[in-house]
């Protein structure tokens, strides 16, 4: 292949990523920016700058990079577990690590609080066999409170990432590597860690990318004396409606967002080695020294611990009767019903905007299915893009994984500038909502993808081509195989974004096509027992739902 | 594997086809109009389709966030409009949406049901709707097996009684939050109001950033069994509690302190905006707003109070949304004068 039928087939692939971003990205963005820079001008933009900017910022990267490193420290061990050994439940408990992902924060400060808070479970529990008056734990409304939300949230990021590029690592390798005298310290410090460090890498920065632009966690767990940039965005933005000041910060954190994406980059490209994935995970196997076992148990056990005892709190709950005995304290009319759940069927007060639950399961698995076919094809594409590039697809990489540092809120408020009228407008274009969630989803795609495409070694396809497949037939026997299951990583993250997101569903305002989290928060926005239960029920739904989606689609892997 | 791709994939082309085909309601005449709300808004499917009939019309809903995402979405959007109406700005926010000049003046002859109290701009250019008043919220258990007296006025609560029994909400972030800080700045005034704060604060007041969270996990008289027996909500969230409720109890599990001050009163607006298309219908349509049939169907949707006299209250607001008898209020220029720096002091205040 000469030179020149490289390049015209990287802008043949650069077509539809770059038309995507540009029209839906960029263009709204800049939109934002040129209003929020006229009132500047016009208007002057006089505040204690230095201060509004600095002081939201440092606590942003701080938490964001005290969150993305103990995410690691748990999900690095897990993910050792899930790529090398194989015991009772580990499909079951690989899907269920999974669905914090798609919990609304709400839904999560109120399962957290059921544990954790004033009169949560552990507090009780604590107050009986100590004999305190007061509760001993005061865990929610603080930093350590966001924190462990962080993890609760994206562990599964690094679990599921870097366990797939660990099962995927040939054995022979460290195998060879102990044989030869070394200790397992060395052979994981010599062998796994640089062959699996391109995921590493990408899973931390993803997970990073998250908890930078934490929104909900920040607002509900965190209290209000703790500001990120996205939430000085939100109250800027929507509540002072100080459009300069909220342009500034988004310019900001989108700064802050390409500085991070050129040193990934810079990182990452030194150490990409050619190597050939196993399919089948030949390493697998059950754990049998009692090292292994002990090992398997404790992080099993912390792992049921973390992420199961919320989920099935918040399902409990979805089934306890939830109105208070009138007149005796704290005598709660005790006992299981499923009262919420006939009541999500029931449209009480003949509301125009009730939603048919079956109507916002559909809405939401049509909209993730959508989301996950957009950022599949996307994500592929530029993968392939990117490695006919050369140099200059660093620069164009660091820009690809903007919109994942972006404020929902200033993105928002561009689709309002730039799409009022047709063939693209917010109020009747079926597809924008798919869209701002392929936004988000679509560099995760990228990032699973492409440290598989670029660890596939060339001779694989050379040997192809030699013996005459044609350039369709050498995809669709090497890279195919070798890609699917980064791609499914990919794909299954892109879904759950989808079926979780809520900020672009309410911004893109689509009242007659309402999701799963649209009427989580519907419920939740008034008082009353019945809402609160139905919203328990609702989100309890959404759980089954996407858990069942994520075992089919895991189930894809074979 | 590839067969069940292709199953999943074939499901989802159906799903998506069958989402398209859900039948696109177009009146004959192909008449539309677009109400721009916020997220809150609610109304009976029935009272819609009635005037839709009648007047052989589309409307549809496009809800735009909480009240502040809508008018700035109204605000930006003022060259190329998004829709012909727009229902829900505040009092709160009014001052804002008015200096943008996003309203074309009508008057209704609907408003001669409605009291002056309520017409807060006389230009007409937005006309009152509906009212709500934020008031705190307590858990009526609480107070009697505790025997504990129920605070009376915002004073009340810095007695040492009361210490750490009162949830708030950050105004930065929450509707209500703001409410209340308002009352608090009508009743003390804008000199005393932050000594007011530190004493509150010193009495450990507990803030959290949105009405959900305070409602839901920090009030002990609702669902989450928090550990406050005071919040901030609304005077018409005991009727609420009675209303969905499975078995309506006889009486709502809280009350509201309305003594005078202690209420801050939220007043929301319709107004046509400015470049419709649609002028006649939409002054059909805030004629309709303001009639008893829609004004009658809003408490149990909304949970707020009709402005118009001739409208009749549903039975659980009677006997169960108290009145406050003199709530706090602000004229909406020194609001939006002032916001900004009473939030900002406010923060300094009470979180730094």
């Amino acid at each position: 292949m000469s030179k020149r039928f490289n390049f015209n087939g990287a802008i043949l692939l650069w077509i539809a990523p770059i038309a995507f971003l540009g029209l839906f990205f960029f263009y709204p963005l800049l939109a934002v920016f040129r209003v929020a820079g006229e009132i500047a001008i016009t208007e002057g933009f006089s505040v204690d700058l230095l201060e509004r900017v600095w002081k939201p910022l440092g606590f942003t990267v701080y938490q964001a990079g005290l969150s993305t490193l103990i995410t690691l420290l748990i999900g690095l061990p897990a993910a050792y577990l899930f790529a090398r050994y194989e015991f009772v439940g580990k499909k079951a408990l690989r899907v269920l690590i999974l669905l914090p992902f798609i919990l609304p924060t709400v839904v999560v400060a109120a399962s957290f609080n059921a544990l954790l808070g004033p009169r949560g479970w552990i507090n009780i529990f604590l107050m009986s066999i100590l004999g305190l008056e007061s509760p001993p734990m005061q865990l929610l409304q603080s930093l350590p409170a966001i924190i462990l939300a962080h993890v609760f949230y994206n562990t599964t990021i690094i679990i599921r990432v870097v366990g797939s590029a660990w099962e995927q690592l040939n054995p022979r390798w460290e195998e060879a590597a102990s044989v030869l005298g070394a200790p397992p310290g060395r052979v994981w410090w010599e062998i796994t860690r640089p062959l699996i460090q391109p995921s590493i890498l990408a899973a931390s920065l993803l997970v990073f990318l998250f908890d930078f632009t934490s929104f909900g966690v920040i607002l509900m767990l965190g209290g209000p004396g703790l500001a990120t940039l996205e939430v000085e965005i939100y109250i800027q933005a929507l509540q002072m409606l100080n459009l300069p000041l909220a342009g500034l910060l988004s310019a900001v954190q989108l700064i802050c967002t390409l500085i991070l994406m050129s040193g990934y980059s810079f990182f990452t490209r030194q150490s990409t080695l050619g190597l050939i994935p196993r399919l089948f995970g030949e390493g697998v196997r059950r754990p049998h020294r009692w090292k292994e076992i002990v090992y398997s148990w404790m992080i099993v056990g912390f792992l049921v611990v973390l992420f199961v005892t919320p989920l099935a709190a918040l399902g409990f709950r979805s089934i306890t009767k939830l109105d208070a005995n009138r007149g005796e304290r704290g005598e709660i009319q005790a006992g299981l019903t499923l009262d919420y759940y006939q009541e999500l069927f029931i449209n009480r007060r003949q509301s125009l905007f009730y939603v048919p639950p079956l109507a916002a399961v559909r809405n939401s698995l049509i909209y993730a299915g959508l989301t996950a076919v957009i950022s599949l094809s996307l994500g592929v594409l530029t993968a392939y893009a990117l490695r006919r590039s050369g140099k200059i697809s660093r620069v164009i990489d660091a820009f690809l994984m903007l919109p994942l540092g972006t404020s929902a809120v200033t993105l928002g408020l561009g689709y309002i500038l730039v799409f009022n009228r047709p063939p693209i407008d917010v109020r009747t274009f079926p597809l924008l909502v798919p869209v701002a969630h392929s936004l988000v989803a679509f560099p995760f795609v990228l990032r699973t993808v492409l440290p598989a495409l670029l660890s596939i070694p060339g001779s694989l396809r050379q040997a192809a081509a030699v013996m005459g497949a044609s350039p369709l037939r050498v995809w669709w026997e090497v890279d195919r195989p070798l890609l699917t299951k980064a791609a499914l990583v990919g794909a299954i993250f892109s879904f759950t974004i989808s079926l979780g997101e809520f900020g672009a569903t309410t911004f893109l305002s689509r009242p007659e096509f309402p999701t799963m989290p649209v009427a989580i928060f519907r419920f939740l926005a008034q008082p009353g027992a019945l809402n609160y239960g139905q919203a328990m029920a609702m989100a309890t739904l959404l759980l089954v739902i996407c858990g069942v989606s994520i075992y089919l689609v895991d189930k894809m892997d074979r | 594997m590839n067969k069940l791709v292709l199953k999943i994939f074939l499901m989802l082309i159906v799903l998506v086809l069958s989402a398209n085909c859900t039948p696109q309601v177009t009146s004959p005449g192909g008449k539309s109009l677009t109400v721009m709300t916020h997220d809150s808004f609610a109304v009976s499917e029935e009272v819609i389709t009635a005037f839709e009939k009648e007047n052989n019309v589309k409307i549809s809903f496009l809800k735009s966030g909480d009240t502040g995402a809508m008018v700035n979405k109204a605000i930006l959007s003022k060259n190329t409009p998004l829709a012909d109406v727009l229902y829900g700005v505040d009092n709160t926010f009014l001052s804002r949406a008015l200096d943008a000049d996003i309203f074309e003046a009508y008057t209704s002859p609907r408003l001669a049901d409605i009291p002056a109290q309520f017409k807060l701009d006389s230009k007409n250019r937005v006309l009152p709707v509906d009212y709500g008043d934020v008031c705190i919220n307590y858990d009526r258990a609480y107070f009697s097996t505790k025997k504990l007296s129920v605070p009376q006025s915002l004073e009340d609560l810095t007695k040492p009684e009361y210490k750490g029994m009162l949830v708030v909400m950050n105004p930065a972030t929450s509707s209500p939050g703001l409410a209340f800080l308002m009352a608090t700045i009508a009743h003390f005034g804008q000199d005393k109001y932050l000594e007011y704060w530190q004493a509150l604060r010193a009495n450990g007041v507990v803030v959290v950033s949105d009405w959900e969270t305070g409602y839901y996990t920090n009030f002990s008289g609702s669902s989450g069994k928090g550990a406050q027996p005071m919040v901030v909500s609304y005077a018409s969230s005991p009727a609420a509690e009675v209303f969905f409720a499975k078995e309506p109890p006889k009486e709502p599990p809280t009350a509201s302190i309305v003594s005078p001050g202690t209420c801050f009163r939220q007043v929301e607006f319709v107004g046509i905006l400015k470049g419709t298309k649609n002028r006649a219908l939409a002054e059909k349509f805030v004629d309709f707003m303001l009639s008893p049939a829609f004004q009658e169907d809003m408490p149990l949707q909304m949970f707020v109070y009709p402005v118009n006299q001739k409208a009749k209250l549903p039975e659980v607001f009677t006997a169960h949304s108290q009145s406050p008898e003199k709530p706090a209020t602000l004229s909406p220029d020194v609001i939006a004068k002032n916001r900004e720096t009473w939030i900002q002091s406010w923060e300094k205040t009470v979180l730094k």
